[in-house]
């Protein structure tokens, strides 16, 4: 029997020739991952557990992103003690205020992960890298020390599910509206403990951004991982990046598939994800033109917070105001993402149309800071969940959806096709 | 190892932002953690949980961010179990990690109400609703997964 993409990465890394679904292993990892948040309970259990040593500490990322800069005085002490620990073990991706950017906007562009890699991150979204070829999945703050201290980690091998993408999307759908397409589809727990990995003609319509923010939220459908095979888009976007040496995996012919989806993205219609599941998925042709207003609008996160999303956004706020009563909040997801915008005169648009730019942070998309809502307010946002209460006050509601959406929302009030702001 | 109490009862995909809402995630401390446990779906709960009292959720529980912080909150709010139909997969491994039992069984899941006192054997897997006489049978945990739970997690179980 045949190895998917991701059963022959973990193989790789545990010294196997084989392995298969179900099957207990022990792995060596290339990147641990931690953030400001996670990174301090898994200190504490670092020390708990003695611990003097970490494994590598050219292979730990420490990213300060969700309460920075820092929110509160208790965030300011959880980023201080990771600030310690980081200088104490010399640990070189350690990213403060200045350098940071979101996590998984960031690791990709620094090339600290690529091709081949095998990451775990105290981070649900450690899902991302898979955009790359990568295998990367989310664990908690005991299996990161574990990981920092040993360099390795257990896994139960995943199945899998196969989604074969088909024939070109159509102007203003993204992989935002793909991949919320997909969790409509397939329910929030529709990949628990699976693999999602995609195939088809359509992955070549899409740019790095777009599969980042499709493997970012394979966690929403419960997957252990998504993950795309490499090709020449991919190839182009380490090329003077990765600091690795990258191994191209593909499937075998004969891999064995649980289920196998086939989309053709030709017809597929910009989506909003309704309160409070990413599952509720609807297309904007569903949605009367004035039936959901918004008081917020946020562009921005680990999935949507990258050059293509600030342009896409940019594509539609050119020459519009934000509408009366919508604070529009823009956050671009890295240092360096946040210099391009700039330099491509993204920002005097934003600004120009009544739209705020905020500093990289994850911030408002787990009701962090930056932009929290009130008790009855709802937000279109690109963020990755909209679960009760997640950007602020338990009754208050979040709309997933992608930056041309969001941004022709921000313009109209209500959520909004962005064809009918757009330029044709 | 055993576990017995009253049960607070909830439905599909529970998750870690209504378990402890990241507004409470500027601290480690498990005790204020504990003081938020469920209090966006269940303003009462750490009014009403005694210890030894146990949770029981249907689908996906837990499922969301991957923050360890969430069965930190449920463990030191005193529940000495959590039964569900089936478990987010972060959830389930750092449940484990930290030494909070947890149980998957769909027909328990389904049929145990809020208010029922429960006994829980964790080395048979069977689980009993004393309150309508009810029995269950779970997938026991194997041998070393016990360890680590009884050990109180993952570290300790390692370095003791």
């Amino acid at each position: 029997m045949g190895m998917t993409m991701s059963q022959k990465i973990l193989a790789a890394h545990a010294g196997l020739e084989t392995v298969k679904a179900g099957q207990l292993i022990e792995a060596k990892l290339d990147m641990v991952l931690g953030n400001d948040i996670t990174s301090p309970v898994a200190i504490n259990v670092f020390n708990d557990g003695k611990a003097s040593s970490v494994f590598d500490n050219t292979k730990i990322a420490m990213v300060m992103d969700h309460f920075t800069p820092n929110k509160d005085i208790k965030a300011a002490e959880q980023c201080k003690q990771v600030r310690s620990f980081a200088d104490k073990y010399d640990i070189k991706n350690f990213f403060d205020v200045g350098q940071m950017g979101i996590e998984h906007a960031l690791l990709p562009e620094k090339g600290l992960v690529g091709p081949g890699t095998l990451c775990i991150g105290a981070d649900s979204h450690t899902c991302t890298y898979g955009a790359l070829g990568a295998f990367s999945t989310g664990v908690g703050s005991t299996d990161m020390a574990a990981g920092m201290i040993s360099g390795k980690t257990w896994f139960k091998v995943p199945s899998a599910i196969k989604f074969v993408l088909i024939n070109k999307p159509a102007k203003y759908i993204s992989g935002k509206d793909i991949i919320l397409h997909i969790i409509g589809m397939i329910g929030v727990d529709g990949a628990l403990y699976r693999s999602m990995e995609f195939f088809g003609d359509g992955i070549k319509y899409l740019n790095i951004d777009d599969r980042l923010c499709i493997a970012n939220m394979a966690i929403e459908a419960g997957a252990k991982n998504g993950i795309f095979p490499v090709d020449d888009i991919t190839r182009e976007y380490i090329k003077d990046r990765f600091k690795g040496e990258p191994v191209e995996y593909t499937a075998d012919e004969d891999a064995e598939y649980d289920e196998t989806y086939t989309i053709d993205l030709s017809t597929l219609r910009p989506t909003v994800s309704f309160p409070h599941l990413p599952e509720n998925a609807r297309t904007v042709d569903e949605i009367g033109q004035t039936e959901v207003k918004i008081d917020q609008c946020v562009i921005g996160s680990c999935t949507n917070g990258r050059i293509s999303d600030l342009r896409a956004a940019a594509d539609i706020l050119r020459g519009q105001k934000v509408a009366k009563g919508v604070r529009c909040i823009i956050i671009p997801a890295t240092q360096s993402v946040y210099l391009q915008a700039m330099h491509e005169g993204l920002f005097d648009i934003f600004i120009e149309a009544g739209a705020v730019v905020s500093t990289p942070t994850c911030g408002p998309c787990l009701g962090g800071h930056m932009g929290i809502l009130a008790q009855g307010e709802r937000a279109i946002s690109t963020t990755n969940r909209n679960f009760v209460g997640r950007m602020g006050h338990v009754e208050s509601e979040v709309y997933l959806a992608s930056p041309a959406v969001a941004a022709a929302s921000a313009v109209t009030g209500y959520i909004t096709d962005p064809a009918k702001i757009g330029s044709n | 190892m055993k576990a017995q109490g009253k049960v607070h009862k909830y439905g599909d995909n529970v998750d870690t932002d209504v378990i402890i809402p990241a507004r409470y995630l500027n601290t480690s401390s498990h005790k204020e953690l504990a003081q938020h446990c469920m209090e966006d779906i269940d303003i009462d709960f750490t009014k009403n949980v005694k210890d030894g009292d146990i949770m029981v959720a249907e689908k996906n529980f837990g499922c969301g961010s991957s923050r360890e912080h969430a069965p930190i909150a449920i463990k030191a709010s005193g529940i000495s179990c959590v039964i569900a139909s089936t478990f987010a997969r972060i959830f389930y491994r750092n449940a484990i990690n930290i030494g909070l039992p947890i149980l998957e069984c769909d027909a328990a899941a389904k049929e145990i109400s809020s208010g029922d006192e429960v006994s829980v054997d964790f080395d048979t897997g069977v689980i009993t609703d004393i309150t309508t006489g009810k029995t269950f049978q779970a997938e026991p945990f194997p041998p070393f997964i016990q360890e680590i739970i009884s050990d109180g997690g993952l570290i300790k179980h390692v370095t003791k």
